[in-house]
């Protein structure tokens, strides 16, 4: 097998033997990006010589034996992490010449276990999108079908992980953007519990529903990332100070009398029939293995794309006012006063959905429309999280589908922003709840895309998703199906 | 119409927001249907319902009131568009 086709579990053991380098396994990485990216477009920013460097780094730290599960691997990020003098975009022209003067604390933690970041991944600019095709550098193509979107926001995120041209990658998840993407691309996804991670030095959209996140090969190396990044942080006010448990140990294999509960409202007529047929496999390979199932209702999931659009809209349009052309980001040349360069800046710098976002949301603020939309949609999200709870004094976990239907083809929706927002149903109930999910490969679309299983935890409940996620991709082969490119 | 398309300049006014005819019109349709499908939160009686602003419950996150490193003037100023010594310039806004 090939260095660039290996999981961060199976480079790890290779790289621990000294059976290969670090060097080697990033060079092969770097010739796999250089031969497939002119097609995928899953990269804003490749960074080969700082990636030889922290490569020839972790050579020197292993041969010390100091090692840990990253020392060594290949990763990138999605462009809306801030790198220390690396350019970060957000995927936005008006931060197309940023480099910022610190790194975000998730990117510090991957440094410290050793990781080489090999570049900077493409996304839905400011992370608004559920396609990958409102970057300002061109939009993502899915690896398994060049003219079908890989999902979004964190397209490049899932796209590399699918074109192998990344060992594992980190993604943010504001309503579904980690989980969507990966089941669009056949890998693995997990949004883990508001707080988990720290969102230091992670550009803002909707602050109280971003999530930073893995995407990976498989479920060991998905609680490999999580482990390595989670954790408290004092320079993030709304990271929780809870213990982080040993995330791969939690992998048993073991679902024999965990009780899943199935949400009536998920397994809707309009389903997909490969969706719907890939659920039932599931739900047939979860019986084998001794899970018991519950149906479940969660009776506020149809409110929660429109409370999700209004609480999202409203976050990222007073997140959004830190970009005027003043301290950073891209100027208007030329205009008569502050209030016009202000205007033309931002013009001038974003892109039309995020144009969109922002104007709903400063609607939904505005005097007069917040108690009717803004608050309305806080109080809506109660109930929303009360469903949550509810079920979870059930059940242990949850299993839905990820996303209504396989990967749609590129512009198919860009017009219809209504009907772009509702492929995100399944998943913004999670982000509303504040709670943790994971997509897993569960099946193929009669056209050969790959589809995704959801399992929602309750809150913290990391361990209890990914042992069952573990133990369905053990019992499967979908994890195993490449794309060819 | 939920939005007429003065309603949307006053708010592409708020929002710091310059808009060509063209964005305003596809807005202006485009924010209605999304405003007409927010409206089925209406059929939902929230009375006596507590508002959620944060999933996870907490008050007065502050961090200890103590001297600490900052970036410091330089790195503040990295990436300024129009820089002068130690300051950000922008168009003249006194008179």
């Amino acid at each position: 097998m090939e260095l660039h086709e290996l999981t961060i579990h199976e480079l790890h053991d290779r790289l621990k033997k000294r059976e290969i380098s670090s060097v080697e396994a990033t060079k092969a990485l770097l010739a796999r990006i250089e031969a497939v990216e002119p097609r995928v477009n899953a990269y804003i920013t490749v960074t080969p010589d700082e990636a030889l460097a922290a490569a020839e780094a972790a050579d020197t730290r292993i041969a010390a034996g100091d090692v840990t599960p990253l020392t060594g691997i290949p990763v990138a990020l999605k462009d809306i992490f801030v790198t220390r003098g690396v350019r970060t975009t957000c995927a936005s022209k008006i931060l197309s010449n940023f480099a910022p003067p610190y790194d975000g604390t998730a990117v510090t933690k991957l440094k410290e276990a050793g990781a080489v970041i090999v570049g900077k991944l493409n996304q839905d600019e400011f992370a608004m999108g559920s396609s990958g095709e409102s970057s300002a550098f061109g939009p993502t193509r899915n690896p398994w079908n060049l003219e079908c979107i890989p999902g979004g926001s964190s397209s490049g995120s899932a796209a590399a992980i699918a074109a192998r041209t990344a060992t594992a990658t980190l993604g943010t998840d504001t309503g579904g953007s980690i989980r969507q993407p990966a089941s669009h691309c056949g890998c693995v996804g997990l949004r883990p519990t508001y707080g988990r991670v720290s969102r230091y030095g992670v550009i803002a959209y909707a602050s109280s529903l971003d999530q930073v996140g893995p995407l990976t090969r498989d479920v060991t190396d998905c609680a490999l990332m999580l482990g390595a990044v989670a954790g408290h942080d004092p320079l993030d006010s709304t990271s929780v100070d809870v213990p982080v448990p040993d995330y791969a140990k939690a992998l048993t294999g073991e679902v024999k009398g965990m009780k899943l509960g199935l949400p009536k409202e998920y397994y809707i007529p309009g389903l997909d029939p490969d969706v719907k047929k890939a659920m039932d496999a599931a739900i047939e390979t979860y019986r084998g293995l001794g899970a018991e199932f519950v149906e479940i209702s969660l009776p506020h999931t149809d409110y929660a794309v429109a409370t999700y659009y209004l609480i999202a809209t409203a976050e990222a349009s007073s997140n959004l006012a830190r970009y005027e052309g003043v301290r950073f980001g891209h100027r208007a040349e030329g205009a008569a006063n502050l209030l016009e360069m202000f205007r033309k800046s931002r013009a001038e710098g974003f892109g039309d959905e995020v144009k969109r976002r922002i104007m709903l949301g400063t609607y939904a603020l505005s005097s007069g429309y917040y108690d009717a939309y803004y608050l309305k949609a806080q109080k809506v999200r109660t109930l929303i999280m009360q469903d949550f709870l509810k079920a979870f004094e059930t059940v242990d976990a949850i299993l839905t589908p990820v996303a209504p239907t396989p990967a749609f083809r590129l512009g198919e929706k860009t017009s219809d922003p209504l009907q772009m927002y509702l492929s995100d149903i399944f998943t913004i109930p999670v982000n509303l709840a504040g709670t943790c999910g994971i997509s897993v490969p569960a099946g193929m679309s009669a056209a050969g895309l790959p589809i995704g299983l959801q399992l929602i935890g309750r809150p913290f409940g990391e361990e209890t998703i990914l042992r069952a996620a573990h133990a369905f991709e053990q019992a499967t082969e979908w994890h195993r199906h490449k794309a060819q490119l | 119409m939920k939005i007429t398309r003065a309603e949307v300049d006053a708010v592409a006014l708020l929002a710091r927001l310059e808009l060509t005819a063209e964005e305003t019109e596809t807005f202006t349709d485009q924010m209605d249907a999304i405003l007409a499908y927010v409206e089925t939160l209406n059929e939902l009686n929230t009375d006596g319902i507590v508002p959620t602003s944060h999933a996870v419950p907490m008050e007065n996150a502050f961090r200890a009131d103590e001297v600490r490193p900052s970036i410091g003037v330089e790195n503040a100023l990295l990436n300024a568009p129009d820089r002068v010594e130690d300051f950000f310039r922008v168009p003249k806004v006194i008179e």
